[in-house]
């Protein structure tokens, strides 16, 4: 039986949230007053299960708890705690988690939480009743049944073996709901704000702000420390640096561009801060191999090989949210390439001249003639396609290709890509969890990933994400990632890497208690914030 | 003079054209200075690799967002490009557009509404109704429509702009089709067997003249400003070809205090363009008629 | 009136569904490919999208003469809850800006005619062809760029309504309404400049010493009248444009108006909300051309345009 250090991680993060690590270790964290943050997106429905916008989980994540979360003092953003849970066990075959629950949580209306009210959560996420979305159902295939054998158990049952459960459980999607409600109707939490969250539901008013005001029975003791919040919605980008010039809102969660962040340096000098990390987002090349001169590998190969990384990473790091160069995942995340390790892929090498008279002579070989034309089919979002779409281009002219960019539409985008109607375009991947079996599932075989929009087949790449799967220690892991790397970026260049988005969000000095993780989803119940001067 | 006559002068007697001209200029300065603008943007736009200093996609990431210098003169943009260069390349697609688009929606609008006036009956009705709820339409979709189905590029975005000038255009030309189509002469015309393209042509086009050159400057200033916005919405050329309201969006937003030159050049070419062809079209429209005060 | 609007329905309903772009995939399969088929087809049924186009069409147009609007796809709210709210914001905002137009184009198209081919007319005219050459984004953005340097203004963060607060509400709106009425003055200037000369024109071929004119002027007022009404009409044709396009304007000045809903509800692939939109916008266009035909066969009978 492998005893997970439930207790003592539980115990220890209540501690580390009583002192309150947010900034200085030595201050003392102070009760009181509101935080108002912008957030750019509003949300279409409060229903978490439903909605995959970080418009929801920004302004609504501070009402709900989660069974697990991600430990929001983790500047990695991959530490796994408790939130409802208190501690947990698998099973040695792995095919069985059980969670205790913890006691004396009430709901915002007063009726207590227990596990039945986690089990029918749960229920609703993964076996939805008629009628009800569950938007990432199909993400756990591997739970056979939920069981909730008393108050406060709850027991999970897996088909197979997943690495990855662990993780789901901590998607900060899962509000937990009350079973009651779910019961009388599967959609009330589409309209209506119920949970066990640090907060309290106030008010939404459309187009203008959700308010909240801290919840007086939260579980864990002394917190919040703030009154309450505002997440105020301001759509356009200017406004909201305007309005955090004028000190109108402290803070933005999601990122703002180098730009961005140098006016409001100057404007602000020391009254603001700015937290940056690597963000759990990139755009990958995809290329359509169901269309001719793409089939072959030393076409796609020579596509990546014109790339200069190096330059790109130091040009666009300064006008838009790109910045390091990455394999398969965030970087100085557990399972990431090392520098070295990136320098030995093709279109990763510093002597860019070299790989590029390697990408003609590629190209020659593949019969491509010089001044070949194609098109390439971006997305019409600013930051960062268009920077990167206008790189591309221009690389890709050293080596002697005519490259036209068609910008698509935000909302016909998927359709162009899912349809394959195109021959490069660029793809991207965001995740909330830095977790190789999440991360890599997009590039598995066309049969397999249905996100796979370059439409290729690779059994061996199939068989590497198997084996990282299933892999029982961690070098072994590492050395069958690293392999799987490889065989996408180098022998087969099937998708090519551009850049690591890079997050640098804004807050006012006073704004204590927060730090950035990689993903703009999580580190959003806000109980470990407070106000300092 | 009375300045109707001085119309049919014009148009009647081709040989006082040069004569014409230049009593234009000398009597209204703006209009002539707007005309000279245009031609001097015309001819740079036509010449623009003899007269750009650097390649317009030519990046250059050792000097990004560089400040106007002797090496460039109006700065550089977020990729290290020649603003200068870049707005001289966006001369073409901005006077393309502006150019082409005027003329196809007013000859367009031309032919609609003399048909329509012409014809009468069931053919004038339709007309009618399809102009009105092309006038209801907002652009934004008509474009948006036009580039989902069709794509980025020049000529998609001139069939973009024609679709709102079109109608405008036929429902102006009607009014001034309607005025001779009434007269006794069309039917007197008629009734001595002359054919209708005869009829058409000889008699009704030269009414509608010079509205339809008021209309079609109007349209030049209004749809360079369109294409430009439509660039700057997403909905017109893309990247990496240089287009001056493309270069107003972005890195010139995100670094409007720092690297101002960015925000201001495309601007300024943007209104100096509609700027002189509505001064142009003024004049024009002072020297043809003044009565035409509904455009 | 009816088949315009009738056609601006057909065509607004064809156009939306020409666009490539679903809403049910926005909305639950954007970010990740996990939704399955069957949930979207579910999403699909529930809003109506698996009905055959003449049936949707039919039970839409059929809501229409209920005045019943329908919900939006994508919050699911009622339409009329969603136009309502920044209804209020357009409608103060497009009055706001007409009457500096007036205020502004009056007075300057008077004065342009009345020294014609001076300096004064000149720069009236430089002035207000400017204003119309300037693109509504560039001016946005130095605007902002201006205000925030040298008057440190902000945009507001939230709209306060006219009955709350009048002041704070004016002061909200004042700027956005400039920078829009110098557009639209730009227009009527002209045109009442021109009508101007027209009327002068009548009554005197040279122009006369200033007193007298003016006491022509004065004599005239029924002429000055006639010559006001084209104005009118310009005013109030582009009156309802303004409810429904002034999309950067509001971006820039980070209002929560008609404008911006457009623009969302169509990257959004809202079907129920644009149509009703764009219906909107059409029923104020032909509703204001519907009132100045009347008003100009009632005025000037003389006039031989019908």
């Amino acid at each position: 039986m492998r005893r997970v250090l439930a207790g003592l991680l539980g115990v220890s993060a209540l501690v580390v949230f009583l002192l309150g690590t947010g900034g200085a270790a030595t201050e003392t964290p102070r009760r009181g007053g509101e935080l108002v943050f912008i957030v750019q997106s509003e949300p279409p429905s409060y229903d978490g299960h439903r909605e995959e916008t970080f418009g929801v989980t920004q302004p609504i994540g501070p009402f709900y708890s989660l069974l697990l979360r991600i430990d929001p003092t983790d500047p990695k953003g991959a530490r796994i705690v408790g939130d409802l849970a208190e501690s947990w066990i698998r099973s040695k075959d792995q095919l069985t988690y059980t969670f205790k629950i913890r006691k004396g949580v009430v709901f915002h209306d007063g009726q207590p939480l227990t596990a039945p009210d986690v089990k029918a959560s749960y229920d609703h996420i993964i076996f939805p009743p008629e009628g009800v979305v569950s938007n990432r159902r199909g993400a756990y295939s591997a739970v056979k049944a939920i069981e909730a054998p008393d108050d406060h158990t709850v027991v999970f049952r897996l088909k197979w073996p997943a690495a990855a459960a662990l993780p789901l459980f901590a998607s900060p999607w899962n509000f937990i709901y009350s079973a009651e409600k779910l019961r009388q109707d599967p959609r009330w939490y589409e309209t209506h704000i119920n949970g066990t969250g640090p907060y309290r539901f106030v008010e939404h008013i459309k187009g203008s702000r959700v308010v909240g005001t801290r919840n007086p029975r939260y579980f864990r003791a002394g917190l919040p420390y703030l009154d309450g919040f505002r997440a105020t919605f301001v759509k356009s980008e200017s406004a909201q640096i305007a309005t955090l010039r004028g000190a109108r809102a402290m803070a933005q969660f999601r990122g703002i561009t180098p730009g961005e962040k140098a006016q409001l340096e100057t404007a602000l000098g020391d009254t603001i801060r700015f937290q940056e990390s690597a963000w759990d987002c990139t755009n990958w090349i995809a290329l359509n191999h169901e269309r001719k001169p793409y089939a072959d590998r030393r076409v796609r190969q020579a596509l990546t090989l014109a790339i200069d990384r190096h330059e790109m990473s130091r040009a666009l790091s300064r006008i838009t949210i790109v910045r390091d160069l990455a394999g398969v995942q965030v970087p100085e995340t557990e399972y990431a390439a090392s520098l070295a390790d990136l320098l030995t892929l093709k279109g990763f090498g510093r002597d860019i001249d070299r790989s590029r008279a390697e990408a003609r002579r590629l190209l020659a070989e593949a019969g491509v003639p010089a001044g070949f034309a194609f098109t390439l089919k971006n997305r019409g979002i600013t930051h960062p396609y268009e920077a990167v779409g206008i790189y591309l281009i221009d690389q890709w002219r050293r080596i002697g290709l005519t490259v036209t960019q068609e910008v698509i539409e935000p909302a016909a985008y998927f359709a162009m890509i899912r349809g394959g109607d195109f021959d490069v375009a660029v793809d991207f991947q965001c995740g909330y969890l830095v977790e190789p079996d999440l991360d890599l599932y997009k590039f598995q075989s066309v049969g397999i990933s249905d996100a796979n929009y370059g439409r290729y087949r690779d059994d061996v790449l199939d068989e590497l994400y198997r084996a990282q799967s299933r892999a029982t220690d961690r070098a072994s892991r590492l050395a069958l990632i690293r392999r799987f790397e490889r065989r996408l970026i180098d022998e087969e260049a099937h998708y090519l890497p551009t850049l690591q988005w890079h997050r640098i969000v804004p807050h006012l000095r006073r704004v204590r208690g927060w730090h950035v993780t990689p993903s703009h989803y999580v580190n959003h119940q806000l109980e470990t914030v407070w106000l300092g001067d | 003079m009375e300045p109707a006559l001085e119309t049919s002068l014009v148009l009647e007697h081709g040989r006082s054209w040069c004569a014409s001209v230049w009593e234009f200029a000398r009597r209204r300065p703006l209009g002539a200075a707007g005309a000279a603008i245009v031609i001097i943007m015309a001819v740079a736009a036509a010449l623009a690799p003899v007269v750009a200093p650097y390649d317009p996609l030519a990046t250059d990431y050792s000097a990004m967002l560089a400040a106007p210098s002797s090496a460039h003169w109006l700065g550089t943009d977020a990729f290290g490009r020649d603003v200068l260069s870049r707005i001289i390349y966006g001369a073409r697609t901005a006077l393309t557009v502006g150019i082409v688009s005027a003329l196809l929606g007013a000859t367009l609008g031309a032919i609609v509404g003399v048909g329509s006036a012409y014809f009468g009956g069931w053919v004038d009705l339709l007309g009618e109704r399809v102009v009105d709820v092309l006038l209801s339409f907002p652009l934004v979709i008509m474009a948006l429509a036009v580039v989902a189905t069709l794509g980025n590029g020049v000529w998609n975005v001139v069939l973009a702009i024609t679709i709102p000038m079109a109608p405008r255009c036929a429902r102006v030309i009607r009014s001034s089709a309607l005025a001779i189509r009434r007269t006794a002469y069309v039917d007197a015309a008629r009734a001595a067997g002359f054919s209708r393209a005869r009829i058409i042509l000889r008699h009704m086009l030269p009414n509608v003249m010079a509205p339809y050159l008021v209309m079609l400057t109007a349209f030049m200033g209004q749809a360079v400003l369109l294409e430009a916005s439509l660039s700057f919405l997403g909905l017109g050329v893309a990247e990496p070809t240089p287009a001056w309201g493309l270069m107003l969006k972005g890195a010139a937003v995100d670094f409007a205090e720092t690297a101002p030159w960015l925000a201001l050049w495309p601007g300024i070419a943007i209104s100096a363009a509609v700027f002189a062809f509505n001064l142009f079209g003024d004049a024009l429209r002072d020297a043809l008629d003044p009565r035409l005060r509904a455009l | 009136m009816i088949p315009t609007l009738l056609g601006v329905a057909a065509l607004v309903f064809l156009l939306m569904r020409v666009l490539p772009g679903d809403i049910v995939e926005l909305r639950f399969a954007g970010e990740s490919a996990y939704a399955s088929r069957a949930t979207l087809e579910l999403e699909r049924q529930r809003l109506g999208l698996d009905r055959p186009l003449w049936l949707q069409f039919a039970d839409w147009t059929w809501g229409l003469v209920r005045l019943d609007l329908g919900r939006s796809m994508w919050t699911g709210a009622p339409i009329a809850h969603e136009i309502g709210l920044r209804f209020q914001l357009s409608l103060e905002l497009a009055l706001l800006a007409t009457l500096i137009a007036v205020v502004l184009a009056i007075p300057l198209g008077i004065v342009a005619a009345v020294w014609r081919e001076t300096w004064v007319d000149y720069v009236v005219r430089v002035v207000s062809i400017a204003g119309l050459a300037v693109p509504s984004f560039w001016l946005g953005i130095v605007l902002i760029l201006v205000l925030l340097r040298v008057f440190h203004w902000l945009p507001p963060i939230e709209f306060t309504p006219l009955a709350v607060n009048p002041w704070h509400n004016l002061g909200q709106l004042v700027w956005p309404a400039l920078a829009v009425g110098y557009r639209y003055s730009a227009v009527s200037t002209r045109m009442m400049r021109a009508t101007m000369l027209e009327v002068l024109r009548e009554d005197y071929i040279r122009t006369a010493r200033a007193k007298g004119l003016w006491r022509r002027l004065v004599l005239s007022r029924h002429a000055v009248k006639n010559a006001m009404l084209p104005v009118f009409t310009v005013i109030a044709l582009e009156f309802a444009f303004l409810l429904g396009g002034l999309v950067v304007t509001e971006q820039v000045f980070n209002l929560n108006g008609l404008g911006s809903l457009f623009v969302e509800a169509i990257a959004h692939r809202d079907y129920t909300l644009t149509q009703a939109l764009v219906l909107l916008v059409a029923v104020a266009t032909v509703v204001a051309n519907f009132l100045v035909d009347l008003t100009y066969a009632w005025l000037d009978p003389r006039i031989r345009y019908r």
